[in-house]
């Protein structure tokens, strides 16, 4: 088990470093930040200073050597400066990260909670409208543009209802929180759909095995059999799909957040793409990238610990 | 086939086999009928099933089924709705400016926000009070009084165009380096799924609101975005496909008749994984239509005066108290060509390649 949590830490590792590069040689190798940040030269800025600005953010140096400044002053914390406001990036992401968590973690448990559930109704009761019910549920969250939901949401609740807040992040609250109510609805729709379509699927395979056709036959009561024959071995499947889902839920948070106007590091992103501000986005897109291999690792050594097959691969 | 009695003739009994269709437009239709028409719908232990089943049984194949029983059943057969609403959508696109009266980029700011046609007539008599000439906009106008069907219509044709040829250039790459993958194995193989998966970990939409920003947005932009998101199931899922093709009895023949690598892979591989990457392609242009409304959204995609869906949507987002309709119609026609889209990739998935249910 060690062995394996020791390779499986070391490909992480090296992800980590390879997206470390794919994010540097996006945002600075395909062009120079310098023309980025001053669009017309000689825009009222005296070129001396200018030189010493681009010496100051290490423009000048060759692509190799500017990739080791910014890896290791993210390594030690310091992310570098905001193009914009000239001011160091690190406090602000500081400040930033945690309503954007939240709201992943929110939706996360929502969509778990309401999700697994869901899919083993559908396949239980498969055929009849309560699956067809399920999946038409699942169907809507998958086509539905999230943006535009938030929207709708938004006109109806807000708007026409009054019911619930149109946004932002209410000061100090966690949980439970009338604010965090649409947002988490919003962004958990897309993974619930996801959790639910898998589990049925997993289920259903599960149900049609030989082993639960035993168990029936033994007499095992119904709920048994679905919850300790079924269940437990359906769940393997949607468990890897833990990962995925985060991939959905951070481009889902970017919907949501620049709808309901959230606080978070993904508005931060979307806001820094009107001014041009490359370094926030990439500081973001790593942040983001960061939190992805990391529950993926994560996600491999539990599912390794439920199911001791996989320890050996 | 047809029994005559005993006036049949051996000579006529040959005849009377159909004989397979000729050119590549009946073979395909045939294909279609055989192949996609077969119903999936018997497996399992649904009372769905089991009720096709008692009607196949009693009904033999099913001639003598009354008018609305075949009706069902045809429906249940062939993804019907989501054909018509794709055909719908394609077709306004095409046809866009037969379809509508104004230009999808003229403002007339005297009807700006100007309500649907099927509102009531109070509202229009409102209108009119308010010193408004009235007008018939079957859906209204936006902010700067465009016509907002016209920008549908017109919009369909860019996210459409859009999504397709971003769609193609991410087959072709994809399904180049997962037959690469898959063949030579090795080294290359452990770098492009390597490279892949590190693709995969990157948060995309980040991604390319970086590229955005480098590159400036522009429909090129846009093509190239899209091209990077859509090319990775392919690669995945045609090297899969591959390394179990690439040991097969008519791989290793043609290997030993003298074929070339190229021609190998091109002639002999890629027809075999060709249903897997119809399969994919119909799952991915629905996500390539979200993305790149969504990029529209954020305004990093098909820049402004350009009608798209994903920017109306955009537009309508400080008007939804007093203009609803600039938002909602957008959005409901990317909801509607997407989960069509999506059913029609099930539809096509159960029945060119039940193998894939686990993808995405």
């Amino acid at each position: 088990m060690a062995k394996f949590i020791l390779r499986r830490f070391l490909t992480s590792f090296l992800a980590l470093i390879a997206s470390t590069v794919v994010v540097f040689i996006i945002s600075r190798g395909i062009s120079d930040p310098a023309v980025l940040l001053l669009p017309q030269e000689g825009y009222g800025m005296d070129p001396v200073e200018f030189e010493k600005l681009k010496d100051e953010l290490h423009l000048n140096d060759t692509v190799p050597v500017q990739y080791w400044f910014w890896v290791s002053g993210i390594a030690q914390g310091d992310w570098g400066i905001d193009f914009a406001t000239r001011q160091p990036i690190a406090p602000k992401l500081k400040e930033k990260w945690w309503p954007t968590a939240q709201l992943a973690l929110s939706a996360f448990i929502v969509a778990t909670v309401i999700g697994i559930p869901l899919g083993i109704l559908s396949a239980v009761k498969r055929g009849t409208y309560m699956d067809l019910g399920g999946r038409s549920f699942a169907m809507l969250g998958q086509s539905l543009p999230t943006f535009w939901l938030g929207i709708v949401g938004i006109f109806i609740f807000s708007v026409s209802l009054g019911w619930l807040p149109s946004g932002t992040m209410q000061e100090g609250g966690f949980f439970l929180n009338k604010n965090l109510v649409m947002p988490t609805i919003v962004l958990a729709w897309l993974p619930m759909a996801g959790y639910l379509r898998l589990v049925r699927s997993a289920m259903l395979e599960v149900l049609d095995s030989e082993y639960i056709k035993l168990a029936r036959a033994k007499g095992v009561s119904r709920q048994s059999v679905i919850w300790k024959h079924g269940f437990r071995n359906a769940i393997l499947a949607p468990l890897t799909f833990a990962g995925v889902l985060l991939a959905g839920l951070i481009t889902g948070s970017v919907a949501v957040e620049t709808i309901f106007a959230w606080p978070g590091i993904a508005r931060w992103a979307v806001e820094a793409v009107f001014s041009n501000n490359l370094t926030v986005l990439g500081a973001v897109t790593l942040v983001f990238t960061f939190a992805f291999i990391a529950a993926n690792f994560v996600v491999d050594i539990l599912y390794a610990f439920v199911d001791p097959r996989l320890r050996l691969t | 086939m047809i029994n005559r009695g005993s006036e049949t003739d051996p000579r006529d009994k040959m005849t009377s086999q159909p004989e397979p269709p000729r050119g590549i437009l009946a073979r395909s239709g045939r294909y279609l009928t055989e192949k996609l028409g077969r119903t999936n719908e018997l497996d399992g232990n649904s009372a769905e099933a089991l009720v096709a089943r008692r009607i196949a049984l009693t009904v033999g194949e099913g001639e003598e089924l009354g008018p609305i029983a075949r009706t069902l059943r045809f429906t249940r057969r062939w993804p019907v709705l989501s054909s018509i609403i794709l055909v719908f959508m394609v077709t306004m696109a095409i046809f866009a400016p037969l379809i509508t009266s104004n230009h999808p980029e003229k403002s007339n700011l005297i009807h700006r926000n100007y309500p649907p046609m099927f509102q009531d007539a109070a509202e229009d008599a409102e209108q009119i009070a308010k010193g408004r000439p009235e007008a018939n906009y079957l859906m209204g106008t936006d902010q700067l009084g465009r016509d907002l069907w016209s920008r549908l219509a017109y919009g369909a044709r860019v996210s459409l165009t859009v999504a397709a040829i971003s769609l193609i250039s991410g087959i072709l790459i994809g399904t180049a380096m997962g037959l690469v993958a898959g063949w030579y194995g090795g080294l290359v193989d452990e770098f492009i799924t390597r490279f892949v998966d590190v693709w995969l970990g990157l948060p995309f939409i980040l991604v390319a609101l970086v590229i955005a920003v480098v590159l400036g947005t522009s429909l090129l932009t846009v093509f190239i975005l899209l091209a990077l998101l859509a090319w990775t199931p392919f690669v995945r899922q045609v090297r899969a496909e591959v390394l179990s093709l690439k040991n097969r009895e008519y791989v290793l023949s043609a290997k030993v008749a003298g074929s070339s690598t190229t021609r190998i892979l091109l002639r002999h591989l890629l027809p075999g994984v060709m249903n897997t990457i119809i399969v994919i392609a119909t799952f991915r242009i629905g996500q390539l239509i979200l993305v790149e409304a969504f990029l529209s959204f954020l305004g990093a995609g098909i820049p402004p005066p350009t009608p798209a869906w994903g920017g109306m949507i955009s537009d309508g987002r400080g008007y939804l108290r007093d203009a609803w309709w600039i938002s909602m119609f957008p959005g409901a026609a990317i909801f509607l060509t997407v989960a069509s889209m999506s059913f029609f990739g099930d539809w096509l998935r159960d029945r060119l390649d039940p193998k894939l249910r686990q993808v995405d």
